[in-house]
């Protein structure tokens, strides 16, 4: 559904990323590792159409996504869910979920599911989003994204700042979404004994480039290849 | 007794006008992080081209619908061709362009309607109300005034939070990236949030020139008046720049009534002094430490 290749970018003298390719089927959820620095956050803000590569090409489903602006792309259901869970803090919890359910016009999900799925948040849907705990917003940012039904998952470091157990319960929310509504995901994460608990297959990223492939079993096996890019 | 209460009156009716001008500058700060400083050259311009209007033989009403239609379309071409440009730069860029604007309108308002102030008809009488033998200082425009402003301001908030299009405004102005993951076409909600606020001040200029007199710099005092209101209720608050508005428009109006009319720039100055001392983000800011 989505293939990546010879994906390149820059930030003005700086590489940032270098021919990176890529492939991700449907319902297949892929880590995408890697050090600060390494190109991670970058792959994401390049294929959510944040950021304009300088060449490559990003075929989703049919269409190439490096001639579309953000709007478009997101429309085409590959949503982003950008670092520090992009909650709007002054709005309340409903009206951030009213704007995920608009992405996709009226065909959006209804806020009644989105609340059976993540029961708390019907709790404080008239709060401003800014008195949740870091948990409750990664729930929220998670529900607002699956209300405009993706196709494919952007998830950048969704893992940051919460406790091991909140971080157990949502990567078996993600993996559970991805099995049950054919939802593709690339998880970006530094934490990636995380990641690779659900992840099929990891990349590893280092200085802009594609170091490693595998499938998740393979990659946790490798201690050499985990010590030297991921510093376990 | 009298003389307080008419200064009471003249402060809420001359407070409304203030608060609708800060409320469309609050709006184009919410937007887009700019103040206007050309706001008032804005409201002028518009409300001469509403009396080109009059003077063409429109109805009253016409004329008021023209300058807040006039308002809309100048607002969207400003934002979409000045503003545009400066919107990622750096701060004092905007500033720049905002007061340049304010000098263009003015210089041109003069070449082509002479710096002479005109008058400016009223929708109701100026003629104060009497309650019993004495006539108070509120007459029946006062009352339209201070209607329209409330109305308009019910309006707002109504489109800001039981629409989409207001969800999506907020989403613009609170968190631009964010919104533009989310599908708004952020660019659009600026143009729009400008085409507001130009249009609000349109129909402040209406209200207010039959009082004023119209002229080229006869706004100039206003947008300094409404500029502390926005600041006294926290710059990002519609509502605050209401209360804000009524606050400067009674301070100033006792001020003017008990110590002379000529204190009352140095009074919104004083206003706005103490406001940044005490509470730098105003009364009703929603400004706050914010945890990501």
């Amino acid at each position: 559904m989505l293939r990546v290749s010879g994906l390149t970018c820059d930030y003005g003298p700086v590489r940032a990323l270098s021919g990176v390719d890529l492939e991700l089927g449907e319902g297949q959820i892929t880590a995408v590792l890697g050090a600060n620095g390494a190109g991670k956050t970058t792959l994401l803000r390049t294929l959510s159409g944040l950021v304009r590569p300088t060449q490559g090409s990003i075929q989703f489903e049919g269409h190439e996504l490096t001639r579309l602006r953000v709007e478009q792309i997101v429309s085409l259901g590959l949503v982003h869910v950008p670092e520090g869970r992009g909650v709007i803090a002054e709005l309340t919890v409903e009206e951030n979920l009213r704007l995920g359910a608009l992405v996709r016009g009226g065909d959006g999900g209804s806020l009644a599911d989105a609340y059976a799925l993540f029961p708390p948040l019907e709790r404080r849907r008239r709060q401003a989003a800014a008195s949740l705990s870091g948990g409750e917003r990664q729930m929220l940012s998670l529900a607002r994204a699956l209300l405009a039904k993706p196709r494919l998952l952007l998830l950048d470091e969704p893992s940051l700042g919460l406790a091991p157990k909140v971080v157990a319960e949502l990567m078996a929310t993600v993996k559970e979404l991805a099995a049950q509504q054919r939802i593709a995901v690339l998880l970006v994460e530094q934490n990636a004994r995380s990641a690779l608990s659900i992840a099929d297959r990891a990349v590893v990223l280092h200085l802009g480039k594609v170091v490693a492939k595998a499938s998740a079993a393979e990659l946790l096996a490798d201690q050499g290849l985990l010590h030297h890019y991921l510093g376990y | 007794m009298t003389q307080f209460i008419n200064l009471t009156l003249n402060g809420i009716s001359n407070g409304a006008i203030y608060g609708i001008v800060a409320l469309a500058l609050v709006l184009i700060w919410r937007a887009t992080r700019i103040v206007n400083f050309a706001q008032g050259a804005m409201l002028m311009l518009t409300t001469y081209l509403s009396s080109a209007m009059i003077s063409g033989g429109a109805p009253y009403w016409v004329a008021v619908i023209g300058a807040v239609g006039c308002g809309l379309v100048i607002g969207a071409i400003v934002e979409l061709v000045l503003i545009r440009r400066v919107e990622n730069g750096p701060p004092l860029n905007a500033v720049i362009v905002t007061l340049g604007l304010l000098i263009f309108i003015e210089a041109l308002a003069g070449m082509i309607w002479s710096s002479t102030p005109r008058s400016y008809p009223a929708a109701f009488s100026l003629q104060g109300y009497k309650v019993g033998s004495t006539t108070i200082l509120f007459s029946p425009n006062d009352t339209f005034i201070v209607g329209m402003v409330a109305v308009v301001a019910a309006l707002l908030g109504l489109l800001f939070t039981r629409t989409n299009l207001g969800l999506r405004l907020r989403a613009a102005a609170f968190a631009p990236e964010v919104a533009r993951l989310l599908g708004v076409k952020v660019g659009r909600m600026f143009t729009l949030g400008w085409a507001l606020a130009a249009g609000i001040g349109a129909l402040a200029g209406v209200l207010v020139a039959p009082s004023t007199f119209l002229g080229p710099h006869t706004f100039d005092p206003i947008l300094i008046f409404a500029f502390a209101a926005a600041v006294l209720g926290g710059l990002d608050s519609p509502l605050g720049a209401l209360v804000g508005g009524l606050v400067v428009g009674l301070v100033l109006s006792y001020v003017s009534g008990y110590e002379g009319e000529a204190l009352a720039p140095l009074a919104a100055l004083a206003v706005l002094l103490l406001t940044l001392m005490a509470r730098p983000t105003g009364l009703f800011s929603a400004a706050k430490e914010r945890r990501v």
